[in-house]
């Protein structure tokens, strides 16, 4: 163990916050509904410091350097944003406020809403979702809903290709709704053909809609992608797009005028708002006007126009048969002021910059990579690619060794295992912000380390050596399931 | 070009190593038809304008800062220590991104443990998770796995009316696809009568402690009831009322779900908060989103790594029974550092100043002419305020004397028209609950 747990440190009687004393009369406590003991830990202002301090030592992050996890798009978090986000009018803002008290919060977010739209090619875009799944989960349950005003409640069908991410069929299943899966051909394309049987055959009126990743999950932008769009409006479904690879469209084509009738945004991937260790994400949602009044709720609309001092006055409103509401409150406002600063920052001009040095970065990183690792698709990838993680000479040796090794030479590894219809996969996403010297470091150490492979594979898969930890035990971990060191309190019936 | 480092020279280069004329030629798999349309979008700006953009649209609003804050409902205005926000400012934490890679985040992950462990001591339950959206879709993941463990069979959920009206909403668009019945909120069910309500093919009962108006009742009789046709007791808590109050596990509750936001996490206009998850360890199994276990490496040391991962979407696929892939990391962080700050003494300090400053707001307001506190249940820091008159003109008035008064809860309730929900902490100073309870005086 590297550094001790919260509850190892300090002692009885310690406190880490000097608070005032009260200034009202004390009124009596409700003596029976009082807990007896309060479990916490008690340690003082300066070790809760170091011990977080330790803590940050144990994490890669981007701020350190090339974070190169594939679908996640690990740009660089502007520090402006952070300045921002603890204004006091921004971050001390009560949810509930009358909305003639936030207008300066409701502008930001109705900019944000039409900013969105234009970049993807939408009538309209509701903020509220907390994450990309949540965006998902709104973009479905808006499908189903639309079909079930149409009188067509038996389109319970959505057809998802074998690429996807695993939140798109997991959130077909939360909506109620069934999931067809479609393979992929030889070029990381859907597979027309059985896309078209599916369209025409017998499931042709219980298709709801499909779910798409734009460009794949495999990097590559869908050549065919128009037809597969008109394939299944040929047989009444919607097309829903997971906007997770937004990074390789802005500005290049608009998924709403490709056809597209919904997708969500991930603001925590494209729009540069921090990933947190884990969270939080932000999953705006853009629909053409078919599922305009389905959008979750409130979003922010005019209520009032100019009056003669000219500012118009900002509101929410739920659309007319909107899907309902996703979260409380009215979605992670402190991620949409990042992503607004965000674009403010590129603007018209220079939006198009992002998505076109993305798509550079990952194809200078193809280009000096194909020789050393097999490139299962042999063309230009989007804002990322992917890489076989393996050695036909050097059979012991998967992609999680070689991801693991890289952390020896300083890199966060690439993700490992997804796309699931690549073979021992490692993906790869530098994004737009990542400097030609530090790309070419990375390719060295992916050189470095085919050559340790054949050389003295032990290496690869005893890495990490230099890690704060070695691997871990994962099968332990399920076995034991230690998931809490607090001291047992005592519940009633047990 | 703002963040982005490269070069001309440098372009170049990168350029011939991959054997195309310009960047645009990448994109030549996009539709032609299609390609690099134009943007109606603002020009570009520079660091120093953006910052005067924001500082400029921040203050054109009413904030906690200005005002003296008396509005709760879901979201409280808390003191939050210096140390959190230096905290979370460590790009080592902000920057990272979920701990798929355990060897290179023992930070996250034990930091998320010892959240775990934390919420666990509040809530007196057995296991939590890292965290999900916020407390309402804590509460719909509830619901999930109620069903789950009812395996399907038992179809009846049960919310108190006395739940945050928004809760329930999330709740019923979580469920709409679902062979699911939710009952029990559209009148003014007490707990007899909710009790009532219980048969076997009740998968769950859920009230909110202390409930959406403040108010404090002993759940331990409901649980048993609940237990006695074997559905489960789900409790939303406000885990600030929880550093006085009997944990819900040990008056029975089976899962305790909230919203963590009073803990550390700025009001930001509704997000991002922190929805936490509480759970006995017998269903520990069913529920959704990441969960961090004590493992130990390869050379015997103790470390922390994302467990019981097959239950999780990116595995299991349309089996799983939530999509959810992020939860909210760094207010999980926030909230640890939050609660490791206060700790044993200071937390429970810090919810007896709520205690006695909306005792004592209560007691004011009572004695003015026109006003009355219902009193008939234990509070802990909010309580509803009949008035003599329309909640929205009383909170007009009140702003102009720099007052955020109480929520209007005629908007949220038919029969609370001329009500008002007023939440004071312990930032509230007593000149604060002074001057609120003179303004009012004026108004009556």
């Amino acid at each position: 163990m590297l550094q001790p747990l919260i509850y190892d440190i300090g002692a009885p009687g310690r406190i880490g916050v000097n608070l005032p004393p009260s200034d009202v009369p004390e009124a009596e406590m409700p003596v029976d509904l009082l807990r007896e003991d309060l479990p916490l830990p008690e340690v003082g202002e300066v070790q809760v410091v170091r011990h977080f301090v330790k803590l940050s030592h144990l994490n890669y992050s981007i701020d350190k350097g090339l974070y190169p996890l594939g679908s996640c798009t690990m740009k660089y978090n502007p520090k402006i944003n952070e300045d921002a986000a603890r204004l006091p009018g921004l971050a001390q803002l009560h949810p509930l406020i009358e909305e003639t008290g936030a207008q300066g919060a409701l502008y930001l977010m109705h900019e944000l809403q039409r900013w969105l739209g234009e970049i993807s090619g939408f009538d309209a875009v509701s903020l509220t979702p907390a994450a990309g799944a949540q965006g998902e989960f709104a973009g479905i349950l808006m499908i189903r809903n639309y079909h079930l005003d149409k009188g067509d409640g038996q389109r319970d069908i959505i057809l998802v290709p074998n690429s996807a991410h695993g939140t798109n069929p997991a959130t077909v299943t939360m909506a109620g709704m069934r999931v067809h899966e479609l393979p992929s051909n030889e070029q990381g394309n859907v597979d027309l053909d059985a896309l078209r049987e599916a369209c025409q055959g017998e499931m042709r009126d219980r298709i709801a809609g499909m779910m798409i990743t734009v460009p794949s999950t495999l990097g590559l932008f869908e050549s065919t992608i128009l037809e597969v769009i008109d394939a299944v409006h040929d047989a009444g479904g919607l097309m829903y797009m997971d906007g997770a690879n937004m990074n390789a469209l802005m500005a290049v084509v608009k998924p709403g005028e490709l056809g597209f009738d919904v997708m969500h945004y991930n603001l925590h991937k494209t729009f540069s708002t921090p990933h947190g260790g884990g969270g939080p994400g932000s999953g705006a949602v853009g629909v053409n006007e078919k599922l305009r009044d389905y959008l979750p709720g409130p979003i922010v609309d005019v209520v009032d126009e100019a009056d003669e001092s000219g500012a118009p006055l900002y509101g929410f409103v739920m659309p007319e048969k909107s899907i309902g509401r996703m979260k409380a409150f009215h979605g992670n406002f402190g991620m949409h002021l990042r992503a607004y600063a965000y674009i403010r920052v590129y603007g018209d001009s220079g939006i198009r910059d992002v998505t076109r040095y993305a798509v550079l970065n990952a194809n200078y990183l193809r280009a000096k990579l194909m020789n050393t690792y097999k490139l299962p698709y042999p063309r230009y990838c989007g804002h990322e690619l992917v890489l076989e993680g393996h050695f036909d000479d050097v059979e012991e040796v998967h992609a999680l060794d070689i991801s693991k090794r890289l952390m020896d030479y300083g890199f966060h590894p690439p993700t490992n295992y997804f796309p699931l219809i690549v073979p021992e996969a490692l993906l790869i996403e530098p994004t737009e912000t990542e400097v030609k010297e530090d790309l070419d470091e990375f390719v060295e150490a992916m050189e470095k380390i085919a050559e340790e492979a054949r050389s003295e594979p032990d290496l690869l898969l005893n890495a990490p050596h230099t890690a704060p930890v070695r691997r871990l035990d994962e099968v332990l971990a399920v076995k034991q399931l230690v998931l809490c060191c607090a001291p047992a309190l005592p519940a009633a019936g047990e | 070009m703002s963040y982005i480092p490269h070069t001309e020279a440098e372009t170049g280069e990168m350029l011939a190593a991959i054997g195309v004329d310009s960047i645009d030629g990448l994109f030549d798999a996009v539709p032609e038809s299609h390609r690099f349309p134009s943007l109606d979008l603002p020009p570009p700006m520079s660091e120093m304008e953006v910052a005067a953009e924001m500082l400029a649209i921040s203050e054109v609003n009413d904030h906690g800062q200005d005002y003296a804050m008396f509005r709760g409902a879901g979201a409280y205005h808390h003191f939050i220590p210096s140390v959190v926000n230096h905290i979370l400012l460590r790009g080592e934490f902000y920057t990272a991104y979920t701990p798929y890679q355990p060897e290179v985040s023992q930070g996250t992950l034990q930091a998320t443990y010892e959240y775990q462990s934390m919420m666990c001591a509040l809530t007196g339950m057995d296991a939590a998770n890292a965290s999900h959206y916020d407390g309402a879709t804590s509460l719909a993941e509830a619901v999930t796995v109620a069903l789950e463990v009812g395996r399907h069979k038992r179809r009846k959920i049960i919310l108190s009316h006395a739940i945050h009206p928004q809760y329930r909403e999330v709740a019923r668009t979580y469920h709409q696809g679902r062979d699911v019945r939710i009952i029990g909120d559209r009148g003014q069910a007490g707990m007899i009568e909710l009790v009532e309500m219980l048969d076997e093919n009740t998968a769950m009962l859920a009230v909110q402690y202390p409930s959406f108006f403040g108010q404090i009742e002993n759940i331990a009789a409901l649980a048993e009831a609940v237990h006695e046709v074997g559905a489960l007791l789900v409790v939303v808590a406000n885990p600030m009322a929880l550093s006085l109050l009997r944990s819900p596990g040990e008056l029975g509750a089976d899962i305790v779900v909230g919203e963590g936001q009073p803990m550390g996490i700025p009001l930001s206009f509704g997000g991002p908060y922190l929805g936490y998850f509480a759970i006995r360890r017998k269903y520990v199994r069913k529920i959704a989103g990441r969960i961090i276990g004590e493992t130990l490496d390869a050379d015997g040391k103790r470390a922390f790594v994302m467990t019981l991962r097959p239950r999780e979407q990116d595995i299991k696929r349309e089996r799983a029974t939530s999509n959810i892939c992020t939860n909210q990391g760094l207010m999980a962080l926030a909230a640890s550092i939050y609660m490791a700050l206060m700790g044993k003494n200071g937390l429970r300090k810090v919810g007896e100043l709520n205690y006695h400053k909306a005792h004592y707001a209560a007691e004011r307001i009572n004695q003015l002419d026109g006003f009355s506190v219902d009193m008939s249940k234990p509070f802990f820091n909010e309580f509803v305020v009949a008035c003599p008159g329309n909640v929205g003109d009383i909170n007009r008035a009140l702003l102009e004397e720099g007052i955020i008064g109480g929520l209007d809860l005629g908007q949220h309730y038919f029969h609370l028209e001329d009500h008002m929900l007023v939440c004071v902490t312990e930032t509230n100073s007593k000149e604060e609950i002074d001057h609120l309870a003179d303004v009012l005086e004026g108004l009556s």
